[in-house]
Formats: C-alpha cells, structure tokens, sequence
C-alpha cells in the first residue's frame, strides 16, 4: 500500500512537469476557435496596423528601413524577454529602436502603436517554441523572478505558484486557471474587449489578490517576466493569442 | 488599428455559396457601463449595416447592444455574376464604415 502512495506521489511529481501546456488548452472551444480563424481573431486588426507601422518613417527611418520586411523578425519574440545585463521585454527593445535608431518619442507601452507593433513582430514566430536563454549572468534575475512568483503578496496573501502551479486546471468563475505562461502577448482577451500586454495582465492578476501591482519598468515586473518567459520554454509562440 | 478586415474568396463558379467574413473594429460601447467619474458612457454601437451585391441587396442588420467589441460578421451569398460586393454600416455617432470587394464569376 505504502509503496503504491509512492508511486502515486512520484506519478502526480511527473505529470505535473510534463503536463506543461498553454492556456489555450483551458480556453473554451468557442475561444479556441477565435484564435485557430485568422480571419475571426480579433488580434489580427492590431497585427494589420502593425503592418502599416511598420513600413511608416519616424525620424527619418521606418523599421523596414533597418529590418527589411517583418518576415525578418522570425524568431525573435520566441526570445523575449532577453537578459543584457537586465532582463528586456519586447516592447521595450521596440522602444529603444526608436529612441536610439530613430530618434522618436517612445510609445506608450499599452498605447495601440505598440500593441500592433508587437502583435507584428510576435506573429512572425508563431508556432515556434519559446526559448528564453537564462544562462550565465542571467541567473540572478531568473532567481529573483522565480522569488516574485513564488512569494505571498496583496490582501488575500496569495502567490502567483499558489495558483498558477498549485490550482492550475481548476476552476476560477468560468474559466479554468490556466498554468500562467506569457506565450501569446500581445493577446486579444474577451474581458478587456481588446489587445493587451503581458504588464496589463500581470496587474490584473496583482489587483485581483489585492496586491499594489509593481509599477511600469520597475525591475521586480521585468525579473517576473522574465522567469515567466523562461517557465514558458518549449511551449510554442501563439502571437495573437485569444484568452477569455 | 486597421479598421477592417475582409476576407472573402476573388472567384467563383456560377451558383457557389461564397463565405463572407468581416472584422469591424469598433468598441461597440452598450450604454449601460459608467466610467471613472461615475457617468455612464453614451451608448455607440454599430446599429445598421447592409450588404449589397451588384447593387442589390443581400443583407441587412439591425444590431443592438450586447455585441462585443471589434464585431464578426460571416455570413454567406451566392455567386451569380462578376461584380462587386459591397458592405456600409453605420454607428451611434453618426460614423459611417464601408468595405467591398470584386467578386469574379465564372
């Protein structure tokens, strides 16, 4: 008997680990079916405008001016974020591009602009794996990361693993609490009726225990996103994403 | 953002039902929400909308609230001869959106 509870326990261990899937398997059909239809997900208006943005001179420059046509960017968002000396998101390694290379005022990071901007670059690596290198001196923003993730915050005194670990698969309301793996931002999301970033749906989470969400470009929510990102690895890039 | 997306096949056979799909964007706000202060926010939703082809009408909508953001309307018509399908709607606020396309039958 005992050894049968043995075996069981080292089951559930393996199963948890191999059992790494995206939300999109704890999406209802109906929103599975939004975002397999490129002409029903919503997140390809974002992705048309990125389109157009990105051929767009500012400063003197487009995007295409340096990258050539957005078909270039393959592969890059499936890196995101990137560790150079700090952990880098996406949105602002496109806000350094035009500070430094195009001499333009950054864009606001939940502004249209640069949600169609990364909605572009990021559909440009769907369906490849994720792969966020977390090596070498990046070690210790994955740690601090993994800290963040795993600590108690807010009035309800919750930690993302609680959920997103612990209860993953169960059900929240309607929807099943999904694993928590940033692998389709940006991402059209029924609730807000629109396109979001990752920082959007990290506060939502952070008001939601009642917690002060860390601020915008604070270096605790890029260390989060970045162990989110690396937690993430393997899974495949589904830029636009469309979540309930 | 785009401010329409319209997918539909160029050619047809004579008789083929021919799938349309269109993305409006669009906030389709209902009317029944408050905002920050506590006001309610005036209802603009996308209330008619109208789809000829050739210059005839195949469809026409009366859309009421509870329509989510950024609409998706698919529906279907058949292919008769070459022409040009054509769409209009037009919101609370007086805004009026249009999108078509050539159709080639043959």
């Amino acid at each position: 008997m005992r050894r049968l509870l043995l075996l069981g326990a080292a089951l559930l261990l393996t199963s948890a680990a191999a059992d790494k899937h995206s939300g999109y398997v704890d999406a209802s059909p109906a929103v599975q079916a939004m975002q397999d239809d490129d002409t029903a997900n919503p997140g390809m208006l974002w992705v048309e405008q990125g389109r157009a943005l990105w051929e767009q001179p500012v400063g003197g420059k487009s995007c295409a001016s340096c990258h050539g046509a957005p078909a270039a960017m393959r592969g890059v968002a499936a890196r995101y974020p990137r560790f150079a000396g700090r952990p880098i998101s996406l949105p602002e390694q496109v806000n350094q591009c035009r500070t430094a290379r195009q001499g333009a005022p950054a864009l606001p990071e939940e502004g249209d602009e640069m949600l169609a901007l990364t909605a572009l670059i990021g559909l440009q690596s769907r369906g490849m794996p994720v792969a966020v290198d977390a090596s070498g001196p990046a070690q210790a923003a994955l740690e601090q990361g993994r800290a963040l993730f795993e600590q108690r915050m807010g009035q309800l005194n919750l930690s993302c693993a609680q959920c997103h670990d612990g209860l993953a698969g169960q059900r929240l309301g309607g929807s099943r609490v999904p694993q928590g793996h940033p692998n389709g931002y940006p991402e059209y999301r029924l609730e807000w009726q629109g396109m979001g970033s990752l920082d959007r749906r990290l506060r939502g989470c952070m008001t939601g225990v009642r917690a002060e969400p860390f601020p915008p470009g604070s270096p605790e929510l890029a260390a989060l996103e970045f162990y989110l990102g690396w937690r993430a690895n393997g899974l495949l890039v589904e830029t636009p994403a469309v979540r309930p | 953002m785009a401010r329409v997306l319209l997918h539909m096949k160029k050619t047809a056979a004579p008789g083929e039902i021919v799938e349309v799909k269109l993305l409006i964007s669009h906030p389709m706000e209902s009317g029944q929400r408050k905002d920050e202060t506590g006001q309610m926010v005036k209802r603009n939703i996308i209330h008619s909308f109208r789809c000829t082809y050739n210059g005839a009408e195949v469809l026409r909508l009366d859309l009421h609230p509870a329509i989510a953001a950024n609409p998706y309307l698919a529906f279907s018509l058949r292919a008769e001869k070459s022409g040009t399908v054509e769409m209009r709607w037009v919101d609370d606020e007086g805004a009026e959106g249009s999108a078509s396309a050539p159709l080639e039958v043959g």
